[in-house]
């Protein structure tokens, strides 16, 4: 292919012309398809072809709302889209009778609307005044749930590669300069200014250079770089090519965990595709310029999410972190100069190119620059998937957005940043989310999971299972890691126990900031936030396990003691039954008592009694 | 390796035949040991020693360093395992939502640990840090097909889709 320029125009209209027919459109992403979404598809199918319509049926990836799964759009020409939550096959027929036949939306099953310039229907949330996404920017994830990610067509004809065409009629320098000016930063946690970076691989000596993807997303409740490669993989791919011409290489890799074998699948797609149409390969679109995309599939190590550990892993070695200097611009892949960024980064690439660094910039704050996806989870009501501006607070975020907090409880934390983060408490909730913010409150940005705490999270035992996790993952190179993580986890497990003693408080702070100083990488570096925040905002619980041997969360179970209210209890004998140690006895009819000497702290009983007899304290 | 049922004779089987094919085509590949590996282990269901010895050998990676290699990652396995895949997530978000909880509720019916595999090949179950599917929590994976917002009454009826 010449130009593509001389296809694109073709490819749009035959875009508008398919956006102005009846149409049916399925989530299927990971998480559509985890809620069921290949049956909704079947029954869709099988009920147009019953009713023998004449309607457009197409999958789409994650729009974001994961609350909502499965979720499925309809549409009638000149009438807003209409998304809708928690279809399942036997409501399918009623849909599809109501929406497509009758031509009146299903109003209460009905999520938000997107008009797109069309009449909207009355009683239905339009999707930029809906309360999920008013807060909300949609620039990275603009195509995720709107367009179908195996279709080239659909993202040519949304302006893709249109940022790939304007970079080859650019000078290479000209592309890192726009790219500095945007003000982007990594997104995969460590927030380094991407153009700065660009610039040392474009100025580094060598006579191959690579391009490398991050996408290697390792962090516990983080899913933003799934739905991105899932929704939209070619904006990564042009991400990549895009730094390939400005840095002057001409291979690019993407690590991907093989945790994610649908988001493999659509890249090995993307690139098939691409490869056919003249757009990734030799002279791309005519310009002279060659490259290449292949995918190294993970192999299940959360340390290869770090960079150095991961190109290790690329040449076929144990996924170790190397010594930095020298940093990964000057010698990375093969030693040769490579320019390593995540997922995220490089899909906001081609919007950059294609609407100016100073578009970019104009987003966020002074420090951090445009939007950042986030994934919200946790004891909130809407989980899901967010892309907001840099600066929003966390409440705005927690409250607004992700709708607070379920089962009307109260929120207690919110933990940002994975394993490398921390918990901020509810008087942190004003906090701007941006690099600099989050990092001064002790926590950090990371690649983006949010996940919400609430009263029922004992923060001992969350701090606990954060460093099981490091020290399960830690790959044991250098000591501060491998024996220091496992020390601070032998400490956290015995004061879960109720066997703790007052001076743990003191040697976990010194062992933290020791590993913290000292260890080889930064998942060694970051690994005690977790402790450290925790003690910093929750000491109170850690001295309510130590000194009372008390869990003020109702949590850890060997400091907690089961008895039965004597006035509520009816001496109907359930409980006994449920007890799978015999703890409990009593006669009918009288008021039962639990055996402190016997009982297992298993909690079988509690949800047995009808009568809320049973008490645990 | 197999042996021949009629003659008794040590015979490449057809999976030693697939391995042939996969060492050839990555022959001179730059960091070519994990996609072999991985190759080897979908023929195989597992990484048999002797596979790891003729891969040292074909590749020539010293069997010290491929064994290094495979002892890191936690997607390889020396030991035989179930048809299908048993993968429950203790992510954050399944953690505070009850992933434990699965997690014993499964021990329980399958009557095996973590990393076991039931004595008649059909399950082999694990716990995998997150599996990126956290609005669903709590999450379970078996083979490729994610299960979500579980809960342990719902358990068997799952597992008896897989034979």
């Amino acid at each position: 292919m010449g130009n593509l320029k001389e296809i694109r125009s073709s490819i749009e209209e035959q875009y508008k012309k398919r956006m102005d027919r009846p149409r049916i459109v399925v989530g299927l992403g990971t998480c559509g398809i985890a809620a069921g979404g290949n049956k909704v598809m079947d029954a869709i199918n099988a009920e147009v072809e019953k009713l023998g319509l004449d309607v457009d049926v197409d999958f789409t990836s994650c729009i974001g709302m994961c609350y909502a799964e499965p979720v499925v759009e309809m549409g009638l020409p000149g009438q807003a889209s209409v998304i809708y939550g928690g279809v399942y096959p036997d409501n399918v027929s009623k849909l599809i009778e109501s929406h497509l036949v009758n031509k009146t939306p299903v109003t209460d099953m009905a999520e938000i609307q997107v008009t797109g310039g069309a009449a909207a229907y009355e009683g239905i949330p339009v999707m930029e005044k809906s309360p999920y996404y008013e807060k909300q920017v949609r620039s990275v994830t603009s195509r995720l749930g709107r367009t179908n990610p195996e279709s080239i067509e659909d993202y040519i004809a949304t302006g893709g590669y249109a940022g790939l065409e304007k970079a080859l009629s650019m000078e290479r320098q000209e592309i890192v300069d726009e790219v500095k000016k945007s003000g982007l930063r990594g997104r995969g946690g460590g927030g380094f200014p991407t153009g700065t970076k660009w610039q040392f691989v474009y100025d580094a000596v060598g006579d191959k250079k690579y391009i490398v993807c991050n996408a290697d997303e390792g962090d516990p409740g983080a899913f933003m770089d799934r739905s991105v490669l899932e929704g939209d993989p070619h904006a990564v791919m042009e991400g990549m090519m895009i730094a390939g011409y400005a840095i002057g290489a001409d291979e690019g890799v993407i690590y991907c965990r093989a945790e994610y074998p649908l988001a493999i699948r659509r890249l090995n797609l993307a690139i098939e595709v691409a490869e056919e149409m003249g757009i990734l390969g030799e002279n791309i679109m005519g310009s002279g310029f060659n490259f290449r995309i292949r995918i190294k599939a993970g192999a299940g190590a959360f340390v290869c999410g770090e960079e150095t550990a991961l190109l290790n892993s690329i040449e076929g070695k144990r996924g170790m972190p190397r010594v930095r200097p020298p940093f990964p611009a000057h010698k990375g892949l093969w030693q040769k100069p490579t320019c390593l960024n995540n997922v995220e980064t490089f899909a906001n690439i081609p919007f950059i190119v294609r609407n100016g660094g100073d578009w970019y910039a104009s987003m966020g704050t002074e420090k951090s620059k445009g939007s950042k996806v986030f994934c919200l989870t946790g004891k909130i009501n809407n989980t899901g998937l967010a892309e907001v501006p840099m600066g929003i607070t966390l409440r705005e975020v927690v409250f607004n957005i992700a709708g607070g907090i379920s089962d009307g409880k109260q929120f207690k934390a919110v933990q940002s940043g994975g394993p490398s983060g921390g918990c901020l408490p509810a008087e942190q909730l004003d906090l701007p989310i941006d690099y600099d913010s989050l990092i001064s409150g002790g926590a950090m940005m990371g690649s983006g999971g949010l996940v919400v705490m609430d009263e029922t999270t004992c923060m001992v035992d969350v701090a606990k299972f954060f460093l099981n996790f490091t020290q399960l993952e830690s790959c044991g190179k250098c000591t501060p890691c491998r024996e220091g993580t496992k020390r601070l986890l032998e400490i956290l497990e015995r004061i879960c126990e109720g066997k703790g003693v007052p001076e743990d408080i003191d040697t976990l702070e010194r062992l933290a900031k020791t590993i913290k100083t000292s260890a080889l990488c930064a998942l060694g570096q970051t690994a005690p936030n977790p402790v450290l925040t925790t003690l910093r905002y929750f000491r109170d619980e850690y001295e309510a396990h130590i000194n009372d041997k008390r869990c003020p969360a109702g949590l850890c179970s060997a400091l907690l003691t089961y008895s039965i209210v004597e006035d509520k209890c009816v001496g109907c004998g359930v409980c006994i039954k449920a007890c799978p140690v015999g703890a409990i006895a009593g006669e009918k009819k009288s008021a039962h008592t639990i055996d402190a000497s016997k009982c297992v702290k298993c909690g079988a009983c509690v949800p047995k009694c009808k009568f809320d007899a049973i008490v645990q304290a | 390796m197999a042996i021949c049922k009629c003659t008794g004779e040590d015979v490449e089987s057809p999976q030693d035949v697939q391995l042939m094919e996969l060492l050839e085509h990555y022959r001179d590949y730059d960091g070519a040991l994990i996609p072999v590996l991985q190759g080897a282990q979908d023929i195989y269901g597992y990484l048999p020693g002797e596979v790891l010895n003729k891969i040292s050998q074909e590749l020539n990676i010293p069997f010290s360093e491929v064994f290094g290699v495979v002892t890191f990652y936690s997607q390889f396995h020396l030991k035989p395992r179930g048809r299908n895949i048993i993968r429950v997530c203790l992510g954050t978000a399944c953690h505070v939502r009850g992933g434990s909880k699965i997690f014993e509720g499964l021990k329980d019916i399958l009557g095996v640990e973590n990393g076991g595999t039931t004595e008649d090949l059909r399950f082999t179950l694990e716990s995998v840090a997150c599996i990126g599917a956290c609005g669903l929590a709590p999450v379970i994976m078996i083979n490729d097909d994610t299960h979500g917002r579980l809960s342990t009454d719902g358990l068997e009826a799952i597992l008896e889709q897989y034979e």
